[in-house]
């Protein structure tokens, strides 16, 4: 197997993410932050990030827990919370999504856990407005890849300092920036429902997908190359078509281009335009 | 003969040419304050980086009736000037640009030679390739400019040295990637180690000029530096702040680094220009 080292200089990352954090929300005139609090370690980094970009009276933490949400969420969620000294709400979403959930007799998992995540959605836009501060968003390099989000859910925000670090490095910066250890040494889930963690439902480690993604990614190998490299032919072509399959997930729609100008093909400005 | 040179390394405002100027005039009167020759502004400092349809109403020419020239040609006699802008040619072709300031006059302007358009890169989309690599003569000797990826080449710094210039300006506006465990970004790391190859090569001071803020996930990285004729760092700015880097140039030091090391008496360009023929003809 070929050696692959995503180590990171924690504290240059910090820097890099706490400014791009602190720029991206002053230059539209605001100077707070609102962040869902899973009680995971995404969320977790990033409202740890914010506090650092922002200072901790300005960072407003929600955490959304469902009747079916383990309490660990809940208490390490607090934990955070309590380290950092910023504001917090906490609004149940289970009187929000139930009325949707009854509709159906046979809804499945999947669409509880989307509605869930959309609702949580909603309540981090509405109260963005009522706090004045931008969503923090939580998403990173491996799901965003992976396509394991829900769309217009939890992969939606106003900006996002962790999209471009895989999950193996989100737990190193987690380390670098005392998070605590209870939510960096859980199994990663989206506790959606019971007992579900990220690595059953994907059927690989983060550990070893990461190494993968940074081969065909980062470093531009072919699949042939990352087999050859070490990697099992059914785990790279398996990761190679979750990539391709869901890159509808990482775009706007495409928009049908009739006239001479239209936006994203040749109406192209950066968001930070006149800022 | 002394020079007294100073970096500017600052944030900008995406196509807000005004606010721009304020910010380069309000430079411009700190790096008098400290006894100046001449202050460096990085690569578009006057636009913004990532201009992509902002790029016509961002362009400005650098003449005595231009709005935003004026002020700074006017700035010019004090000290001089390089700054980063949109340069329209009369024929509406829009280039990335460096213009010199001297004495209320622009002295010269170069056109960026290489755009990238490649990875997160879309220059070549929205500018006009410059053609021409020329040194140019000041009141501090011959100087050459370069923008960004111009020096990423190794040709045009090589033209500069044949034509002259015994001081290289580079300025950038180079985004910064390549997080690993190093103690830099690769970006950075790759930039300094030819810039500084640059003035051990060509036994010549080479300074370099990069922009910092942020433009949506671009970041820019800063850490200005200024090499001399021994390939030796005399001056290095910090990362990822606004700031001036302060840098005294002895050009003295050309004639003491080129009597022990005559790179430059020895260069055989005849035999490159013979050899580039044999090779363009293959």
């Amino acid at each position: 197997m070929t050696q692959i080292n995503l180590t990171i200089n924690t504290d240059l990352a910090q820097e890099i993410l706490t400014g791009f954090i602190k720029s991206e929300i002053t230059r539209v005139g605001l100077s707070r932050a609102v962040i869902g609090l899973s009680g995971g370690l995404d969320s977790a980094l990033s409202c740890t990030l914010a506090v650092e970009a922002l200072g901790r009276e300005n960072v407003l933490a929600i955490r959304m827990p469902y009747k079916s949400s383990s309490k660990d969420s809940l208490d390490h969620a607090q934990l955070l919370i309590d380290q950092l000294g910023i504001q917090s709400k906490t609004v149940e979403i289970t009187n929000m999504v139930e009325p949707l959930f009854n509709l159906d007799s046979e809804i499945s998992n999947m669409r509880k856990g989307n509605i869930m995540a959309r609702q949580r959605m909603i309540i981090l836009y509405d109260q963005s407005e009522v706090f004045k501060g931008l969503v923090v968003g939580t998403s990173n390099k491996t799901e965003i890849l992976l396509g394991y989000s829900t769309l217009y859910g939890d992969s939606a925000s106003a900006l996002n300092p962790l999209g471009d670090l895989y999950k193996t490095q989100i737990r190193q910066l987690s380390r670098a920036m005392n998070i605590p250890s209870p939510i960096i040494d859980k199994a990663p889930s989206a506790d959606l429902w019971a007992d579900q963690t990220d690595e059953k439902e994907l059927g690989f480690t983060y550990e070893e997908v990461d190494k993968l993604l940074y081969l065909l990614v980062d470093q531009r190998y072919s699949p042939q190359e990352a087999i050859e490299a070490g990697f099992e032919e059914k785990f790279v072509n398996g990761v190679v078509n979750r990539i391709r399959r869901y890159q509808y997930k990482r775009m706007q729609p495409p928009i049908a281009k009739v006239s001479n100008r239209t936006i994203g093909y040749d109406f192209l400005y950066l968001r930070d335009w006149g800022t | 003969m002394k020079l007294n040179l100073a970096l500017a390394q600052i944030n900008t405002k995406l196509g807000d040419v005004e606010a721009n100027l304020a910010k380069h005039l309000d430079y411009i009167e700190q790096a008098k304050s400290e006894k100046t020759d001449l202050l460096v502004f990085p690569e578009l400092s006057l636009t913004g980086y990532v201009l992509q349809d902002l790029v016509a109403s961002a362009a400005h020419k650098p003449v005595d009736d231009d709005p935003i020239f004026k002020h700074l040609l006017n700035a010019s006699k004090d000290i001089d000037l390089v700054v980063g802008f949109v340069d329209e040619d009369s024929r509406h072709r829009f280039f990335i640009a460096s213009a010199y300031l001297s004495g209320g006059k622009t002295i010269h302007v170069h056109h960026k030679v290489y755009l990238p358009t490649y990875g997160l890169f879309d220059e070549g989309r929205f500018f006009a390739w410059g053609d021409k690599v020329r040194a140019f003569d000041t009141r501090f000797g011959r100087i050459g400019m370069l923008i960004c990826e111009d020096f990423w080449h190794a040709s045009p710094p090589y033209l500069l040295w044949l034509d002259g210039a015994d001081i290289m300006i580079f300025s950038s506006a180079s985004p910064g990637r390549g997080l690993n465990d190093k103690e830099k970004l690769e970006s950075a790391r790759w930039v300094e180690r030819v810039t500084k190859a640059y003035a051990s090569m060509f036994t010549s001071f080479v300074a370099h000029s990069n922009r910092v803020g942020y433009e949506d996930g671009l970041h820019f990285w800063g850490g200005a530096t200024v090499f001399d004729p021994n390939g030796e760092e005399i001056a290095h700015g910090p990362y990822n702040e606004e700031g001036l880097t302060f840098a005294q140039l002895d050009l003295n030091q050309l004639r003491r680094t080129r009597a022990r090391l005559p790179l430059l008496r020895d260069e055989r360009t005849n035999l490159t220009v013979s050899e580039l023929q044999r090779i363009l003809q293959k």
